[in-house]
């Protein structure tokens, strides 16, 4: 595959390897963050860490959109879905992910109309082909993917549909990423910075971090040869004594994001005055809701949701590991009462959850498996 | 939120005009293109693409049916040489070390 | 009936109506006596009742599409001669949706896949029996496309459809068609296949290129609106385990790769056998349309269903002349080593990713779906 392919090339890897160990200063302790939920599950599955020297730790951000949604949204989701007037799409991400009670798995089972839809325009097609249904969008994810959330609601607006809305749970990377760095728990030292995230947003948004925190950030593509690479970026940042922000996924980030996407986010939501994410408590400004212009096709406005605060199961430590505290392993429930069979919480759930990655791929890298062996 | 797959655009699509105008992207036509990723084709919107035009034969990166940006293939190549060119210096240390004779 | 006539004095024009009374029931005999006709368009519940709807539909759309002596006797069981040696039974039930995709059909998979559940035990198929379930208002013509399927399946397995059974549901349920088979087959073969005899060394072979079959029916159910030039794999796999078989000694299980793909069936062998299981993800024959389509929807080739391979664990000695054996057949060209059994984690499977770094493959948990994150 194009441009796929040539970044998954064994040889440079393991040039890039040496490289990155060059780098290292003797002794020395380095913690990089990579934000995204896309670079964990990429870490895990290419296993990287074994092409990493052991002074060198990856710890996994809270950039998973699936795994910072609270279990009461998901709750009034089920409500919505419930409905027999209802039909909820939703992407297959979500549909395993816990509420208070059930998933949408569940409720699909119990009688729920619950489709699965690898885009929002599959969901607008099927408001269109049951005009005496009320069609629901489940809209998760991050600046990624509000723009196609925006486009569609455009799109329905356009052609006048009276059937389609949707349940908007869009949030903001930055102030997750601020609530990380204000946080007295960890002390990082760099960040692997949201790849396509930034074609929207572009990288200037970051400068903050480099500015006022005095870390690098190099935006990241998905493929491993882009993660390792940016590794090496932020080591030489480090070694040369800057903090800087730098974009290594220049095939397709560009320096000042997607102005046709930011203006459709901008024309169809507006931001929450606070939003609870799942683990990092309410974090103001953080979420999108939609515009008043738009409330017919808003399905907060449309149905009634229970609304409620659900707590996180006491046993639950998702907060600590989205924040890159706690690492997988170090959960009291991880493997034992949590497992992707029977997920207790959302980083379990989500295959892009820290805790779903590293026990699906990394439970055995090389570096592990001679420690398990040799124990 | 980040599956993003490169997809050569193959065939570019136009649909009907919906609704009343208003200065937005989606009150014009729809802008759709085929994206063809490895054998596998899809519809896809390109109504987030700048301002430059969209072609035959350009590559994109595929997020939920729609294309975020254009891959820019000078960028792609130009990341590639990088990595190249650290291997490079790599083959070049192993072979300088083989090839040495401090004695 | 006998042949006095009835007559009734008083009224003379009865000679008349004697006959048309006669060449009535004349008719009604010869009419129950042709070839029973279905001259429904859809599947009603009648079809299902056990009467004369059921053995029209029986007799016209079931024999007549899977004629063989046996069946036709038409008993509530059938019976044959008894095999010497071991019997391989089977069951299976097959619910696909679409009913038709590229490559094939239900009819298709019913056959096949009953076929190579008992080739994996390294029998010689024989006999199947098939059970439908169908669904109010499903189109006779789809039950008549499905039956021929068989037919043809069947006649290319060398295998017979010998019994079978219709029961019919209300619109609304079995999607419109769900068929549940069993298959008696013998094992000719001095040989014991199982996974507790894999021992670490062993060579893990894969007979074709994995989820061709998983992919198409996904595709085919159109929600995803997608396209892609791609057709199931179904297929009857005894002859390409015959040729195995007959020349590779060594082979020590063999398992056929359905739902939940390579990966799963690798588990259940790692699991019983209490061995480790080291694949090389780049060794794996996965046609790039899939990998494509899997990149895209965001799932794991490994973890697809094929209907028309079958994973093969052999002695490493051997793993050269099994794959020889394999190329010689058509449906295993794209056969390949992809894999070593090693000791050490039991019960793990372990892929060396392209990139050379190691990770697990778990078993399949829940359904394969799109990951768009």
């Amino acid at each position: 595959m194009r441009f796929v392919d040539e970044y998954r090339d064994a040889d440079k890897a393991q040039a890039l390897a040496t490289q990155i160990a060059a780098l290292c200063e003797p002794g020395r302790q380095y913690k990089f963050m990579e934000v995204c939920g896309g670079h964990t599950h990429t870490i895990y599955k290419h296993g990287l860490e074994d092409y990493l020297p052991e002074n060198v730790t990856l710890v996994h951000g809270p950039g998973c959109p699936v795994c910072v949604i609270p279990m009461g949204r998901v709750d009034d989701a089920i409500a919505i879905a419930q409905r027999p007037e209802v039909i909820m799409t939703s992407f297959g991400d979500m549909m395993r992910v816990p509420g208070g009670s059930a998933s949408f798995f569940d409720a699909k089972a119990a009688g729920a109309d619950i489709r699965m839809v690898y885009s929002p325009l599959d969901a607008l097609k099927v408001a269109r082909t049951n005009p005496d249904r009320a069609v629901v969008f489940m809209a998760i994810g991050f600046e990624t993917t509000a723009p196609s959330t925006a486009m569609t609601v455009l799109r329905a607006a356009a052609e006048g549909l009276d059937n389609f809305s949707v349940f908007c749970n869009h949030v903001t990377i930055l102030p997750a990423i601020k609530a990380i760095l204000d946080s007295p728990d960890l002390r990082l030292d760099g960040f692997i910075g949201p790849g396509h995230v930034s074609t929207v947003i572009g990288c200037r948004p970051y400068e903050f971090i480099a500015r006022d925190y005095g870390k690098p950030l190099v935006c990241a593509g998905f493929e491993p040869l882009d993660i390792l690479q940016s590794v090496y970026m932020i080591l030489r940042q480090l070694a040369e004594g800057r903090a800087e922000v730098e974009n290594q996924y220049t095939r397709v980030v560009p320096w000042d994001g997607n102005a046709r996407a930011l203006r459709a986010i901008g024309d169809v939501m507006t931001l929450r005055p606070y939003f609870e994410w799942r683990g990092l408590g309410f974090i103001s400004h953080s979420a999108l809701r939609v515009r008043d212009e738009y409330a017919a096709f808003d399905a907060e406005r449309l149905f009634e949701v229970p609304g409620l605060r659900v707590a996180d199961p006491k046993a639950c430590q998702c907060g600590e590991v989205l924040k890159g505290v706690l690492k997988p392993w170090e959960c009291k429930v991880f493997g034992t009462a949590c497992t992707p069979e029977t997920p207790i919480g959302t980083c379990m759930v989500s295959s892009e959850g820290a805790c779903a990655a590293y026990y699906n791929f990394g439970r055995f890298t090389r570096r592990r498996m001679t420690e398990a062996l040799s124990a | 939120m980040c599956l993003g797959i490169p997809g050569e655009i193959v065939e570019i699509l136009t649909g009907p005009a919906g609704g009343t105008g208003g200065g937005d992207a989606a009150a014009g036509p729809v802008q759709l293109a085929t994206v063809n990723v490895a054998g596998v084709r899809r519809a896809i919107n390109i109504g987030l693409l700048g301002e430059e035009q969209v072609c035959v034969g350009d590559w994109v990166l595929v997020h939920v049916g729609f294309a975020m940006a254009k891959i820019d293939e000078a960028e792609a190549a130009a990341t590639l040489e990088m990595l190249t060119g650290l291997g490079q210096a790599y083959t070049d240390e192993l072979t300088a070390l083989a090839t040495s004779d401090i004695s | 009936m006998t042949s006095e006539p009835i007559v009734d004095r008083a009224r003379p024009q009865q000679d008349a109506g004697f006959s048309t009374e006669q060449q009535v029931l004349d008719r009604i005999d010869r009419a129950r006596r042709r070839k029973p006709v279905i001259r429904e368009e859809r599947i009603t519940l009648a079809h299902g009742a056990g009467g004369r709807a059921t053995h029209t539909l029986v007799e016209a759309l079931f024999v007549e599409a899977f004629r063989n002596p046996v069946l036709e006797g038409m008993h509530d069981g059938a019976t044959v001669p008894a095999a010497s040696g071991r019997l391989a039974f089977t069951t299976d039930s097959f619910v696909v949706s679409p009913l038709f995709f590229p490559g094939g059909d239900i009819g298709d998979l019913a056959v096949n896949g009953t076929v190579n559940d008992l080739a994996m035990c390294g029998a010689r198929p024989l006999y199947l029996s098939a059970g439908f379930i169908l669904e109010e208002g499903l189109p006779v013509a789809d039950l008549r496309r499905i039956a021929a399927s068989m037919s043809a399946a069947a006649a290319r397995a060398g295998v017979h459809i010998i019994t079978g059974d219709t029961k019919v549901v209300q619109r609304g349920r079995a999607d419109g068609c769900y068929i549940n088979t069993a298959g008696i087959g013998v094992i000719e073969r001095p040989v014991e296949l199982a996974a507790s005899s894999v021992r670490p060394g062993d060579a893990v072979i894969v007979s074709g290129p994995v989820g061709d079959h998983g992919v198409t029916v996904m595709l085919a159910r159109g929600e995803l609106d997608i396209e892609a030039d791609l057709a199931s794999d179904t297929a009857a796999l005894h002859e390409l385990v015959d040729a195995l078989l007959d020349e590779a000694p060594g082979v020590r299980v063999l398992r056929d790769a359905t739902r939940g793909g390579v990966a799963t069936v690798l588990n259940e062998i790692a699991e019983a056998a209490r061995v480790a299981i080291v694949v090389d993800e780049g060794a794996v024959p996965v046609r790039a349309v899939v990998t494509g389509a899997c990149e895209l929807l965001g799932i794991d080739p490994l973890y697809v269903a094929c209907e028309g391979r079958f994973v093969a664990v052999v002695d490493h000695a051997a793993a050269d002349a099994a794959l020889r054996a394999l190329h010689g057949h058509p449906l295993g060209a794209g056969a390949a080593i992809v894999g070593r059994v090693g000791d050490e984690p039991p019960g793990l499977v372990l892929l060396r990713t392209a990139f050379g770094g190691t990770r697990v493959v778990d078993m399949l948990v829940g359904d394969p779906l799109p990951r768009i994150c």
